[in-house]
């Protein structure tokens, strides 16, 4: 449920991270807590995000939630498949269910982050 | 969960899954398996829900009709034994107390459903009123009764499945009062809060368990599924069916909710005819309206309706139906804003975002 080779935010958002580039997403857990997702607006490619800020939000039938980004830098690339189809978030979490591609500014950030065993402890935890 | 009131299925719904949320009070499953899901099954088969919550209270004795007649903007008289309806219950100032069912049991014996919100308050209310019908008495019998709901096309092929009742001939807002369903002894009522055919089966809170295996078994070949309270909320929703709490409140009449028709003007007297009727006459300054986004984005309770950057009303429900696949809202605003085709704004995040008032209800079966 929380695969190995990605990063994970007390906020629930994972990362995968290749050079100086981080997909994003929300993780297992986070797409279950929501239940169907119907909605994400998410920003626009060029956009600035900032660890541990909002970057948009998504939307399940009865909640809103912000999304937070995990790393700071520029939006390069929007998932517009799941702009218009957002139950990819439930199908596919780590896969067709990203988010964004965020250039990273600071990959320092990075150390700040959960590995899979420590975020899969905090999900048991709570 | 530990501190909140449970139903007789509590454990039952622990057993399947539900993901349990405080209901005002009460835990309750929100959903088992996913409410797009569980509204579907209802929509184009069948959903089972536990609304044990749902409070009831027993007025009988001579003197009770009167009393219900006092309180109820409704006609109550024109019910024969075993026939229900719907009604508001107003405050002397128009307000609405509660949104209620009436069932007449007998000439001088009913029966209220009310919401679990304001069970205490409507007990309390109907307590008052009834010092001056001494021969009435107000019971409350909610803890026990238990409620069931058994909604969507296929409810009657899977009850009758169940009971030798005559399910066909049991006209909507009608009830078989003494009839086993499965073995268990039920009141069947065919009402429903979801805008399709169905029944809300009333029955000892001992046997609520039972009663839910034996529906659930019965409806298996029928694809149906246990269904939580997200589920109810969206597909009353679509059918415009008000809530207590959103579309109605304590500072809103039945007049400005579009409730106009289950207030009975020919009454002699009722408990806020007064005040409804000059509003009547001076005419309403907001009413409710069903709207759809224009622009992407989904309407919430709490967000403001704008006209040219004015604020000028609150949504009191939104979701994305999921039937209509529309994002829709409700909510009040002047009248003058109130026509179809209207334009307004709804705040989403502090952006404005376009809409237009729609036609309610958003969804009406075929």
């Amino acid at each position: 449920m929380y695969p190995v080779d990605l990063k994970y935010s007390k906020d629930h958002e994972w990362i995968r991270v290749e050079g100086n580039r981080g997909t994003v997403g929300i993780t297992f857990y986070a797409q279950e807590s929501l239940g169907d997702v119907v909605y994400v607006d998410l920003p626009q490619v060029g956009d600035e995000v900032a660890a541990g800020e909002s970057f948009g939000t998504v939307e399940s039938v009865k909640s809103v939630s912000d999304l937070y980004a995990p790393v700071s830098g520029k939006v390069v690339e929007v998932n517009q498949e799941v702009i218009d189809h957002p139950d990819l978030i439930n199908k596919d979490p780590y896969g067709d269910g990203w988010l964004i591609v965020v250039e990273m500014s600071d990959p320092g950030e990075l150390d700040d982050l959960m590995d899979s065993k420590a975020y899969e402890e905090m999900v048991k935890e709570s | 969960m530990e501190n909140l009131q449970k139903t007789p299925l509590y454990n039952k719904h622990i057993e399947n899954g539900g993901k349990m949320v405080n209901f005002g009070g009460w835990a309750l499953p929100v959903q088992y398996s996913s409410i797009i899901e569980e509204h579907q099954a209802v929509r184009e088969r069948a959903g089972l829900f536990d609304v044990s919550h749902m409070g009831e209270i027993r007025l009988s004795g001579p003197g009770a009709l009167a009393l219900v007649q006092k309180a109820v903007t409704n006609d109550v008289s024109r019910l024969s034994p075993f026939q229900a309806l719907y009604t508001p219950v107003c405050l002397p100032r128009g307000g609405v107390v509660d949104d209620i069912l009436v069932y007449r049991l007998g000439p001088e014996e009913f029966l209220l459903v009310v919401n679990a919100a304001t069970k205490d308050k409507d007990y309390a209310w109907f307590g008052q009123l009834a010092v001056e019908f001494s021969g009435v008495s107000v019971e409350d019998i909610s803890s026990q009764t238990a409620q069931l709901a058994l909604q969507g096309p296929r409810a009657a092929q899977i009850l009758a499945r169940l009971t030798s009742a005559d399910l066909t001939s049991l006209r909507y807002y009608w009830v078989s009062p003494d009839v086993e369903v499965g073995g268990v002894k039920c009141m069947i009522s065919r009402t429903g809060y979801t805008g399709e055919d169905g029944f809300e089966l009333y029955c000892p809170a001992e046997e609520a368990s039972r009663l839910w295996d034996e529906i659930m078994s019965a409806g298996e070949r029928e694809g149906l599924l246990p269904c939580g309270l997200g589920a109810r909320d969206t597909l009353r929703f679509e059918a415009a069916m008000p809530l207590y709490g959103h579309e109605l409140s304590e500072n809103i009449t039945p007049l400005e909710a579009g409730l106009e028709r289950f207030v009975s003007w020919e009454k002699d007297y009722f408990i806020g005819k007064e005040a409804l009727l000059r509003q009547k006459k001076e005419g309403v300054k907001r009413r409710l309206v069903g709207f759809e986004m224009v622009d992407r984005g989904i309407p919430r309770q709490g967000y403001a309706i704008a006209r040219d950057g004015q604020v000028i009303g609150e949504i009191t429900s939104g979701t994305q139906s999921p039937t209509l696949g529309k994002a829709l809202g409700m909510g009040y605003v002047p009248v003058e804003y109130a026509a179809i085709n209207t334009q307004l704004e709804v705040i989403i995040r502090g952006r404005s975002s376009r809409a237009k008032v729609v036609p309610t209800p958003f969804y009406r079966r075929k």
